[in-house]
């Protein structure tokens, strides 16, 4: 069976990276319960009428994936699978507002359109005349992860030999009034705002769009192997012990041999106890976190999984990621964990080639 | 690899009935469920006709047995409807017995939700419970839930070709060995939001819909859920169960031409249907039966059957669209045809292409008419949706 490799990477987050090598530059969030993502510059990929009309998620997606794509010298995929929770949310709204303001008149097509969740993967391919499969899974926070568990197969069963995969999320200005109408969002009075020991509910909430150009073989490129990926709906925080035990039980792995552990901690208190649990079960083990970088959002996994197989890569750990003090000598396998409210638990187990 | 994929349960909840039994006795009798809406205000409601479920919001919650304080919306009640019906007709007994996972799809998730409530979610906080009901997982969640299902869980969004690619993920899970037992489908309810959508496309008929008439006008909306219960060998060998079909092969393919427009030729749907054959072992003359996408748009169904054409040839075998019966229901499309070609396999009867009168010009494609008996082995299923997503599923008796 061949392996599923990381061979490209690309990444639009509330940090400003596009100039650094990886997490350089990176600052932690404590007083914003809101991050837009920093836009890059667009106008070298996109022609400038395009780039009004597009949505941001459009825009954000079509940028990191050309980088993956360009890193991986990926051209023509033999997929290409994206994973978005909330999908089109900009161009969804604008449609609605426009039927909702002025009574089902005066309407043009332009976004709704657009607001479908395969957009992303759309614009993707038809940029690349890529007719090849192409799927979008939209379930909460495994969104991303159903999209690496789809392309794992494709390269591990179906004998493509490359996927580009990528989460996409975007922020829209009525779903996020909602958002902190329903207490989703952290207050005001909850500043500062931090992800670990935090004692109030609710997430700070962001957006993003993460790539990664997967390929059946190892290149010069290559940053890491994804050796495996588990979703489940819904648990207690009593059940995330054997969830992870269960899971490296499948992998022949003992939890010794798991050389960092990453934890997708997003500060909500209420849910929190499932995060420590996975801490307390890794307590011998380097842990290392990003959401007081990324922010929280469906595919914000994707952030977790860029900045842990930069650290497999470079063998080096970013202060400003780690959760304790421990450190390895090498990091071989590392694990990601991730949930939000409760349900759409995933793990991905990563390895060092 | 290699392991077969057999169909044990079918759930399904459309305007033309809330059983497997009464969608086929329907099929079978030629009547449609199109009709003028009702549980739904919009201004356009006696300019089109849609392929409505007429029971209301409330109604829907009472047969499913749901508290007052439940935040189902119409997408998460008819999922959980037919997924429900499904499950028991596979004979499930304990949801989490084998490795049980649940692929839903739907376009518009809660959208029926968020635009009633839209702007009143300021004021009223009785009705804010909807608000974390909106994106699309939300009502695989809540289908989940129902059905007592701990373990994978997902949706795929891929417009209007989205329930072909959950059978097609279902399927793929269970030849990989990743799962056991799968639960596949979707789920899509009218809204204001694509009845909108697809009028400012200016594709909705006024009248019943025409699929592959040279005089079509356009599709109707439909709403609609449906689920299939797959199982792996191994499992069915075990519990000795009936087995209603096999999913024999699939494919999807990327048109690439534009984000809602078919391409002249339907190079996307051609790949589709080419990698399905493939997948199935079969050849083109082994299809007894198309179920076509047919939604009776210009643009389809010339894309559509040109793509046929060029897989078929001179063995184009009969074909018919179903729309004519149930509207056009999105992502729950493939689904619900998912299950009438697996009636068709059962019955070996092939369903009318109803409101077809005059073939169309530019190709020579004339889809069967009426009822008709025939020894059925394997049937083609074609989804196509915005973004060029183009899927075909094949069903096989064997």
């Amino acid at each position: 069976m061949k392996g599923c490799y990381i061979n490209g990477m690309g990444m639009v987050s509330a940090q400003n990276l596009f100039e650094t090598d990886f997490l350089e530059t990176a600052v932690p969030y404590t007083t914003e319960n809101v991050l837009f993502a920093q836009q890059p510059s667009y106008k070298e990929l996109i022609p400038p009428a395009m780039i009004r009309r597009m949505a941001k998620g459009v825009k954000m997606g079509i940028y990191a994936s050309t980088k993956a794509l360009n890193e991986a010298g990926m051209e023509n995929p033999g997929a290409i699978i994206t994973g978005t929770g909330m999908g089109c949310v900009e161009d969804s709204e604008k449609f609605l507002k426009t039927i909702l303001d002025n009574n089902e008149a005066f309407l043009t097509p332009t976004s709704f359109i657009q607001s479908t969740h395969n957009t992303v993967g759309a614009q993707i391919a038809l940029g690349l005349q890529c007719k090849s499969y192409n799927f979008t899974y939209v379930n909460g926070a495994v969104s991303l992860e159903t999209a690496l568990m789809d392309a794992k197969m494709q390269i591990e069963c179906d004998g493509v030999a490359s996927v580009l995969v990528g989460g996409i999320d975007e922020i829209a200005a009525h779903t996020l009034s909602l958002y902190k109408l329903a207490n989703i969002i952290k207050t005001e009075e909850d500043k500062p705002y931090s992800v670990i020991n935090s004692d109030s509910k609710g997430i700070v909430f962001s957006e993003g769009a993460s790539f990664f150009a997967l390929e059946d073989s190892q290149k010069a490129t290559t940053y890491a192997q994804i050796v495996d990926v588990a979703l489940r709906n819904a648990m207690t925080s009593n059940q995330v012990t054997s969830f992870i035990t269960n899971f490296l039980a499948a992998n022949k792995l003992e939890l010794s041999q798991i050389d960092a552990v990453v934890l997708g901690n997003n500060g909500d208190v209420d849910y929190d106890d499932y995060y420590e649990a996975a801490a307390a079960l890794f307590s011998e083990t380097p842990q290392w976190y990003y959401k007081h970088l990324s922010g929280e959002y469906n595919t914000a996994s994707g952030f977790g999984l860029w900045m842990a197989a930069h650290c497999i890569k470079k063998q080096q750990v970013p202060s400003v990621v780690k959760k304790n003090s421990l450190e390895r000598e090498l990091y071989q396998k590392v694990l990601i964990y991730n949930q939000c409210r409760g349900k759409d638990h995933s793990l991905i187990l990563l390895q060092k080639c | 690899m290699g392991k077969k994929v057999a169909i044990t349960g079918m759930g399904i909840i459309s305007s033309i009935g809330k059983t497997v039994e009464e969608n086929f006795a329907a099929l079978t009798e030629g009547k449609t469920g199109i009709s003028t809406l009702e549980n739904l205000e919009t201004i356009h409601k006696d300019a089109i006709k849609v392929g409505e479920i007429k029971l209301t919001h409330a109604e829907l919650e009472q047969l499913l047995g749901l508290s007052s304080d439940n935040n189902y919306t119409r997408t998460a009640l008819l999922g959980a409807y037919a997924a429900k019906q499904a499950v028991e007709a596979a004979g499930i007994q304990s949801i989490n017995e084998f490795r049980t996972g649940l692929i839903s799809s739907t376009s518009v998730g809660g959208m029926d939700m968020t635009e009633r409530y839209f702007y009143e979610y300021f004021q009223n906080e009785k009705v804010r419970k909807y608000i974390t009901a909106h994106d699309a997982g939300d009502s695989s969640h809540k289908i989940a839930e129902y059905l007592g299902l701990e373990g994978f869980v997902s949706t795929i969004s891929t417009a209007c070709s989205s329930a072909a690619n959950a059978i097609m993920m279902g399927a793929r899970m269970i030849e990989a060995g990743k799962l056991d037992r799968v639960i596949v489908g979707g789920t899509d309810a009218l809204a204001k939001f694509t009845i909108n959508g697809f009028k400012t496309l200016m594709i909705l008929s006024d009248t019943y819909n025409t699929p592959f008439d040279n005089h079509r006008k356009g599709l109707n909306l439909g709403e609609a859920a449906a689920f299939l219960v797959l199982e792996s060998d191994e499992v069915v060998a075990r519990q000795n169960k009936k087995i209603l079909a096999y999913v024999s092969g699939f494919g999807n393919a990327n048109d690439a031409f534009h984000q809602t427009a078919s391409s002249e030729n339907g190079d996307g749907a051609f790949l589709a249907m080419k990698k399905a054959l493939q997948r199935a072992h079969l050849h083109p003359s082994d299809i007894d039966y198309v179920n076509a996408h047919g939604t009776a748009t210009p643009n389809n169904d010339l894309s559509e059957g040109r793509a046929l054409l060029r897989v078929f040839g001179d063995t184009m075998p009969e074909f018919s669209s179903t729309k004519a019966f149930t509207g056009h229901t999105l992502a729950a499309a493939a689904a619900i045809e998912a299950v009438y070609s697996v009636l068709a396999l059962q019955h070996n009867v092939i369903f009318p292409n109803l409101n077809f009168t005059t073939p169309m010009e530019e190709i020579h494609l004339i889809p069967q008419t009426t009822l008709k008996n025939k020894s059925i082995h394997h049937v083609l299923s074609n989804s196509f949706g915005f973004g060029g997503n183009c899927s075909t599923v094949i069903f096989s008796k064997n």
